[in-house]
């Protein structure tokens, strides 16, 4: 190996001031070059790949679906057992229940990940608040369902309602809202609360005015992610809030109200003969309407940071 | 020790250089000599030599000690310091003096498991007796950190904070107050054009001036700075330094430094703490040529630290 190098040093002298490379070893980087290179291409692949499943769905519900929207259809309630018409009242339950859990777990969440963040101090009651916000995360939707279902329609005698059912949609997205904000909270720089505080500015103050803002990007985005969830959900909803078919709006938050995820299940499952077109119509509001919220997420989020300037430090 | 005056000029005047080198660091080698303030052309001319007796105390500590955990920070440091002068407190890394500078505005208990014993006076009033607002202490002795952390605000907002928190929120009382700090702490011709801008776009010079101005704008009593220029280039430094000079005429000013050349050039007084403990307390130029502690003399000589 060695001697084949000595060999060729002549040839390998004019490449540099350095002790020349054998051949072996100039092999050897060169097979280095080719494994990165087939290494890069397998990670961009793979990068590609994670498209495909988004631009497939959004691409299967545009083709699907875009024919059935109209403003008829987003305007109006359904018709002829829900086989044409529209789904306005779906979209708007929708809205009135992403409003009402938002109005539920937005204040509790904030408070308590500012809480966990800023007060708590590690002892075994905060860490019993922090298992169970990790295990409230896992617990499955239908589960929160079954619980809205005798906690707030039986129990507390709301009915199948908005209330009953944004209270168990707020409930089921808290977690994501309390770990969002404590984990921003978190990432405020220990050097901004000491600035306060050496300002003679109490430890609440400095929450809320250093705090509180520094954190206020990451806090929406757990938000956003917590509305898109009880968007979408239909088990939480399925026994607490939304109608099989109700062609007009809720005149109290003790009314039941149409939702698009719960709509798109009984038109998948319970009506004979639907048009696939109504279907896919349906799925495309509701994704569009989760996507959307997500865009006003980001652009809210960049512009706040841009705000805040600098960006880091 | 005692020195030929000459020669001590002469080497004073060869390290004059070292700060200006490449290297961002204003921390230059090890002084192989006592080191005296340099006589710099258009540089507030230093403070004449301070009457001893003369001046009155404005904050002292007595018996002052504090542990992280059970781990001894500050020994029973007892400590005067005179009102509209600046002191500097030297020392190697770790050895306190940074842990003592916040026992002065009780900014330790944000820092979970220290604890404090003894006293402090401001005024001659304990700030560590029972009643007394921590708040209400931090608001009279302020704070300058050894990193410039301005909040992520615009300028404007980062000088009204202070202020705003402790009840002032009329706009044109605020600008007055913004002004008037900035104006103090020599930055306000650099920004006034743009107070609305994000702090965190200024240079690290001006955004240690900004917290300067933003810890005057509440009217502290004294100022507690914690190497205030240890991340800045020499000309940041130099401006720093010139400012302190400014300000000790309102202000009475602590400074916690690693640069001995910087604690000769501003001090009156310079305290040197080692292992928790202040070994020696004297009029800077005393200590800088006679000390009387051969532990001072061998860090001002550079023998460790």
């Amino acid at each position: 190996m060695l001697s084949a190098g000595t060999r060729r040093s002549v040839t390998g002298a004019h490449l540099g001031p350095g002790p020349f490379l054998p051949a072996a070893i100039r092999r050897q980087m060169a097979a280095k070059r080719q494994h990165e290179k087939v290494a890069f291409g397998v990670l961009w692949l793979l990068a590609l790949l994670l498209l495909v499943p988004l631009v497939g769905i959004v691409g299967y519900l545009v083709v699907g679906g875009l024919p059935a929207i109209s403003w008829e259809f987003l305007t109006q309630g359904p018709k002829d057992m829900m086989r044409s018409g529209g789904i306005f009242p779906a979209i708007a339950g929708t809205l009135l229940l992403v409003l009402g859990s938002s109005l539920v777990a937005v204040p509790l969440g904030v408070a308590g990940g500012l809480y966990l963040s800023e007060y708590a101090r590690p002892t075994l009651f905060t860490r019993l608040v922090r298992l169970a916000v990790v295990n409230l995360a896992g617990v499955p939707s239908v589960v929160y369902g079954l619980f809205g279902l005798s906690l707030f329609v039986f129990f507390l005698k709301m009915g199948v309602s908005v209330m009953a059912g944004s209270l168990t949609l707020g409930l089921m997205v808290l977690p994501v809202v309390i770990a969002a904000t404590e984990e921003a909270a978190r990432n405020v720089p220990q050097s901004h609360r000491h600035a306060s505080l050496a300002l003679g500015a109490t430890k609440w103050h400095t929450v809320r005015h250093v705090v509180l803002p520094g954190a206020m990007p990451g806090i929406l985005t757990g938000i956003i992610l917590a509305v898109s969830r009880a968007a979408g959900e239909t088990a939480p909803i399925m026994f607490t809030a939304a109608a099989f078919f109700l062609p007009r709006l809720p005149q109290s938050p003790f009314d039941p109200v149409m939702a698009l995820p719960y709509h798109l299940y009984v038109l998948s499952t319970e009506v004979a003969q639907a048009d696939p077109k109504v279907r896919l119509g349906t799925a495309l509001v509701l994704v569009t309407l989760v996507l959307a919220s997500n865009l006003v997420a980001i652009i809210l989020r960049s512009r706040m940071r841009a705000r805040l300037g600098g960006g880091g430090v | 020790m005692s020195r030929d005056p000459s020669s001590e000029a002469a080497e004073a005047a060869s390290l004059q250089v070292t700060p200006a080198g490449p290297h961002p660091t204003p921390r230059p080698a090890p002084p192989k000599v006592v080191v005296r303030p340099r006589p710099e052309p258009g540089r507030t001319p230093r403070r004449a030599p301070a009457p001893e007796a003369a001046a009155e105390i404005k904050i002292r500590t007595e018996a002052l000690s504090v542990w992280y955990g059970s781990m001894p920070a500050i020994k029973d440091v007892t400590i005067s310091f005179e009102r509209n002068r600046i002191t500097a407190l030297i020392g190697p890394s770790g050895c306190g003096k940074s842990t003592f500078l916040r026992a002065l505005n009780r900014m330790n208990e944000v820092i979970p498991g220290t604890r404090t014993k003894g006293r402090v006076f401001l005024d001659g009033k304990d700030i560590y007796a029972p009643g007394v607002d921590p708040v209400e202490v931090r608001r009279r002795v302020g704070m300058v950190f050894q990193r410039p952390n301005p909040f992520p605000f615009s300028i404007f907002d980062n000088v009204a904070y202070g202020p705003r928190r402790h009840g002032v929120t009329s706009t044109s009382e605020l600008y007055a107050i913004v002004e008037r700090s900035l104006k103090e702490a020599a930055l306000w011709d650099e920004v006034s054009d743009r107070l609305r801008s994000p702090a965190l776009n200024l240079s690290g010079g001006q955004q240690q001036r900004l917290c300067i101005a933003r810890a005057l704008a509440v009217r502290p009593e004294v100022l507690l700075m914690d190497e205030p220029a240890s991340a800045l280039d020499p000309v940041a430094t130099g401006r720093i330094e010139d400012l302190m000079n400014e300000l000790k005429k309102n202000y009475t000013i602590i400074i916690v430094t690693h640069n001995m050349q910087q604690a000769g050039r501003v001090s009156d007084r310079t305290g040197f703490f080692l292992h928790g403990e202040l070994v020696e307390y004297g009029p800077t130029e005393e200590m800088f040529t006679r000390p009387k502690d051969p532990r001072t003399e061998a860090y001002i000589t550079g023998r460790f630290g």
